[in-house]
């Protein structure tokens, strides 16, 4: 297999056919995926999806069952973890304890014979800004420091693909919202090529260039960000990424651009071009700040004086209501026995006085609709959880 | 804290309280957590003095100036250092301590490195045969001392006699890194299952290969376990004197020296050398705790 | 002590094939590495134990004093049975008394080092330790000397009228006063290693739960630190039961004997002891690896071995 040692290599990461067993459970079932260099890449997925098994088998830690990994034109297949110019930084950042904070950084340097290793490790301290702690070991450093000395131990490096597995995980939230424009800025500075693995779906969509959504060995969904979240191709998705109302319906017709739907009695459309599906069983989905919320006699009202909604419309009552500062978040009951959340943002001084148990409409554009296959998982929001049928 | 209607269902003993006594349980609460709160501390303060008895026995009795056997104090002219003075000055002391720092040593190289070896073995990797060496490791252990001796004596005599190998030195040596085995793999084992084996991925990850991953992360972080195996096999040497006494035919270690004085009278330098060393080690111990505590963070 | 190596294994879960690979990368390395220290136990306690089986086994000549030949006589087992049935009794109660003294001085010990001691734990530790820096037999023989009749203990003991004969040394209290002594340490490691493992919240927890001080010690600390009572036990019991030393120095001759003072004297004082000293030996090792092993099974102890 492969002997001879380190193996330069340069170009694009590409996941060919990759599947990965441990005895009978699969843990990445046949993936294929390029990674184009310099991009800042996110795989996202619940633990358990193989995001991290993907990783591990880039950086050569697990070999895969079948299928190949190359960089550029480099076959890395079958190479061990020290022959590539893969680095990770590891979930609990696994820093050598015995070693001070340079010795760290500096360590893959003189593995691989840099002379001036030392100087290398100051540069990569100075780059997450650590310079002032370099003879200190791990132990005596915080959560955050101790993250930047893992990221500059890899870095250093300059491999041609940097993974980061949930770096994140272990730090508070402020200090992660720091650590991803750090991350960000870094990978802007040095232009190499990032694969960041995370559950966190707001960390994968604030510094990923391309975000792929992991489940069950496969992946969903792949692209930017925003287009992601704007239209989700799977239900998994829909949920996973942000948060998503949905109704089981059934197409029931064309109209122009757009299917008609019928959910549990109410009529919607969704844009041609955003349903998945084209006829038969669909899920509907509509985000919730795309969903705007009237007291119903407003409505009622408007429709007395001809005024025509400028959307799809649906009765509803309100269950919750929770106001988060910037936006008011609503719970409730559609027709079809389902709960949804409704975002108004909060715009004027005396926010809309609704309680519990209010008759509202709901309305939106039907251009911001989706439509998904209705792949048969249950999905929170349409399977009510017991209880919640009570009237 | 506690309501008072979860404790009921639960205190069977305070249930049993005469119902007028509503505010004796938080009294009587409030007095055994006062006791329950100093008890252990008493207790063990007393466990500390009975264990250090016989040590300050010892300390006192080495100045003793005695004149046939050292067992009642004599006013007269104690204390005295003469025995400090001259820690050899009874016959024999010195070589029996000397062969037990010898033994001691060679025993701990011994049994420190084949037991490391062993202990990466059985924790490092899956192979057949891996149960029965637990098994071999553990069983010695768990074999009283005697029995321990008695089948070495035996083997000694019966079967080793014939290549040469007579009763004394040697066979202490023999014996010793036996019985010290064990100890070190329980202990060097302890310390690898610990150890985290994302370190050795990321040595891997960061181009080490298998040797410098061993050399430059495995072994310094296995180290302090070693090292710990090693003061505890030396101590179980230096102090045995059950497996000793039945496999050292006429060579005389330092407990064995004291367990055949004892019906003469115990010399006094043996109490020097004894103390010395309970010193010795106590400044070891203490040095490595506050090194140990000065490289912790704080 | 061991159970100590246990808290690695789990982050070692999520990655599966890291022990495989390793695995696979030797196949002769791990026998290499056993080897040396394996062959050692080998012919230096295997071999001895099968030994002293056979020898256990052997008949004397009756026409040459001190030598024996091969035989399959079990009536060496029989008659070592028979004749030192007390002394065996005498090991397993005066090894039981001690390991349970030596729990009731311990705990308390333990549990004020891990809960009570703060700042202090390290010198407690250090405490624990030290006297056994001098040597055991020193220390025994000093315990002899205190408890004997014109010691200030015995000498108090007697102005109270506590002691049926007079003494302390050369009777059984004595001798399990030594052994409680000796293996003290044994009990106090283990527990303190578990109890210190354990989360105070969770006794902070029980007791805001059970409120009565005894009832959350029986119902949370004493489960939590259950792992190293059961070591310690064994680590007490094991070396007390085949003990002779404290028996020796700071028995009788009669009435405190243990199974080890006939298994010593029989291989060096009496002629043509060693078929019955082999044979005691074998049936007090066979003993206690049977209690050990039934007591793990009991309660699970797998872990600590």
């Amino acid at each position: 297999m492969a002997k001879g040692g380190f193996r330069e290599a340069k170009g694009d990461l590409r996941i060919e056919d990759v599947t990965k067993s441990f005895g009978d459970f699969t843990a990445v079932d046949d993936l294929t995926l390029v990674v184009p260099r310099g991009s800042f890449f996110a795989l996202l997925g619940p633990s358990g999806c193989g995001k991290t098994t993907t990783l591990r088998m880039v950086a050569g830690l697990e070999q895969p069952t079948r299928g190949r990994i190359l960089i550029g034109d480099t076959d890395l297949t079958g190479s061990r973890p020290y022959e590539r110019p893969v680095n990770t930084v590891f979930q609990s950042y696994a820093l050598f304890p015995h070693l001070t904070v340079r010795d760290n950084v500096a360590f893959g340097p003189k593995r691989r014979g840099e002379k001036d290793a030392q100087r290398l490790a100051d540069e990569a301290l100075n780059l997450v800004q650590l310079p002032h702690l370099a003879s200190r070991k791990p132990t005596q450093l915080s959560g955050g420091q101790q993250q930047r000395v893992a990221v500059a131990r890899a870095l250093v490096n300059r491999p041609e693909v940097l993974l980061l597995d949930e770096p994140l995980g272990a730090l508070d939230l402020k200090l992660r919202r720091q650590m991803q424009v750090e991350l960000k800025r870094i990978q802007t500075e040095v232009g190499l090529t990032f694969i960041h693995v995370t559950h966190d779906q707001e960390e994968a969509m604030t510094m990923a260039d391309t975000v792929a959504v992991m489940n069950l060995g496969r992946i969903e969904q792949m692209g930017p960000p925003a287009q992601m979240y704007d239209l989700p191709s799977t239900a998994f998705v829909a949920n996973f990424v942000g948060q998503s109302n949905l109704g089981q319906g059934r197409i029931t017709g064309r109209d122009g651009d757009f299917v008609v739907v019928d959910v549990n009695g109410s009529t919607v459309k969704i844009p041609s071009a955003r349903c998945a599906v084209t006829s038969g069983e669909v899920l509907f989905g509509i985000r919730p700040e795309k969903v705007h919320l009237a007291r119903s006699s407003d409505i009622d009202a408007a429709i007395r004086d001809r005024k025509v909604a400028f959307g799809d419309d649906m009765r509803a009552t309100v269950l919750d209501v929770s106001f988060i500062g910037v936006a008011t978040q609503y719970l409730v009951r559609v027709p079809s026995g389902a709960t949804w959340s409704v975002y108004e943002q909060n715009l004027d001084v005396d926010p809309i006085d609704l309680k519990p148990g209010d008759p509202v409409w709901l309305e939106w554009d039907p251009a911001h609709a989706f439509g998904v296959a209705a792949d048969g998982t249950p999905i929170p929001g349409i399977t009510p959880a017991p209880g919640q049928d009570a009237p | 804290m506690s309501s008072p209607s979860m404790t009921v269902p639960n205190s069977g003993p305070r249930g049993a309280q005469p119902a007028g006594a509503v505010y004796r349980p938080s009294f009587g609460r409030r007095v055994s957590a006062w006791i329950a709160d100093r008890f252990a501390m008493i207790v063990a303060i007393l466990v500390l003095l009975y264990l250090f008895t016989p040590v300050a026995y010892t300390f006192v009795f080495s100045f003793n100036n005695y004149h046939k056997s050292n067992i009642t104090w004599n006013p007269e002219g104690s204390p005295t250092l003469k025995h400090w003075k001259n820690p050899c000055g009874a016959p024999g002391v010195c070589d029996a301590l000397v062969t037990s720092l010898q033994v001691g040593f060679i025993a701990t190289v011994a049994a420190t490195v084949l037991g490391t070896l062993l202990a990466f073995a059985l924790v490092r990797y899956r192979f057949p045969g891996r149960g029965a060496g637990n098994v071999l490791v553990f069983v010695p252990m768990a074999t009283p001392e005697i029995v321990l001796g008695a089948s070495l004596l035996t083997i000694f005599v019966q079967g080793f006699v014939r290549v040469g190998l007579r009763l004394g030195f040697w066979t202490i040596v023999i014996a010793h890194i036996m019985f010290c085995l064990s100890f070190v793999v329980v202990t060097v084992k302890a310390r690898l299952l610990s150890l985290d084996p994302r370190l050795e991925e990321a040595a891997s990850d960061l181009y080490a290969g298998p040797g410098s991953t061993f050399w430059k992360v495995t072994f310094p972080l296995v180290l302090p376990g070693i090292v710990g195996a090693a003061l505890l096999a030396f101590s179980l040497s230096f102090d045995d004197f059950i497996i000793t006494n039945f496999v050292s035919g006429n060579v005389t270690t330092f407990p064995k020296f004291v367990y055949v004085s004892y019906l003469r009278g115990i010399p006094a330098q043996a109490n020097v050398i004894g103390f010395s060393l309970f010193l010795f080690a106590v400044t070891l111990v203490v040095l490595g705790q506050v090194i140990g505590s000065a490289r912790k963070p704080k | 002590m061991s159970a100590l190596a246990h808290v690695g294994s789990a982050s070692a879960a999520p990655t599966p094939g890291a022990a495989d690979e390793t695995a696979k990368r030797g196949r002769f390395l791990p026998y290499l590495l056993l080897l040396p220290g394996g062959l050692w136990l080998i012919i230096f306690f295997v071999v001895p134990l099968v030994q002293l089986f056979t020898v256990s086994l052997q008949s004397r000549f009756p026409e040459y004093p001190g030598y024996y030949y091969r035989d399959v006589n079990v009536k060496n087992y029989w008659s070592a049975l028979t004749e030192f049935a007390p002394h065996f009794g005498r090991s397993l109660l005066f090894a039981g008394l001690a390991t349970f003294f030596a729990f009731c001085l311990a705990y308390p010990l333990a549990y004020a080092m891990a809960f009570k001691a703060g700042r202090w734990r390290g010198l407690m530790m250090i405490c624990v330790i030290a006297p056994f820096f001098t040597s055991f037999i020193l220390r025994t023989i000093a315990w002899r000397q205190i408890l004997a009749d014109e010691g200030p203990i015995a000498r108090i003991a007697n102005a109270l009228h506590l002691l049926p004969n007079g003494h302390i040394t050369e009777t059984w209290i004595a001798v399990v006063a030594g052994l409680t002594y000796n293996f003290l340490p044994f009990m106090v490691l283990p527990i303190y290693a578990s109890l210190e493992r354990a989360d105070p919240r969770v006794i902070e927890a029980g007791g805001d739960l059970y409120a009565n001080g005894f009832t959350t010690f029986r119902t949370v600390t004493l489960p939590m630190s259950m792992p190293g009572v059961l070591a310690g036990t064994l680590l007490t019991f094991i070396p007390a039961a085949g003990d002779y030393v404290n028996a020796e120095l700071l028995g009788s001759d009669r009435s405190t004997k243990m199974v080890g003072n006939v298994i010593e004297s029989q291989f060096f004082k009496v002629p043509d002891g060693y078929p019955t000293a082999a044979a005691l030996s074998f049936t007090l090792m066979a003993l206690i690896l049977g209690m050990v092993f039934l007591y793990a099974r009991k309660f699970g102890t797998e872990d600590l071995l």
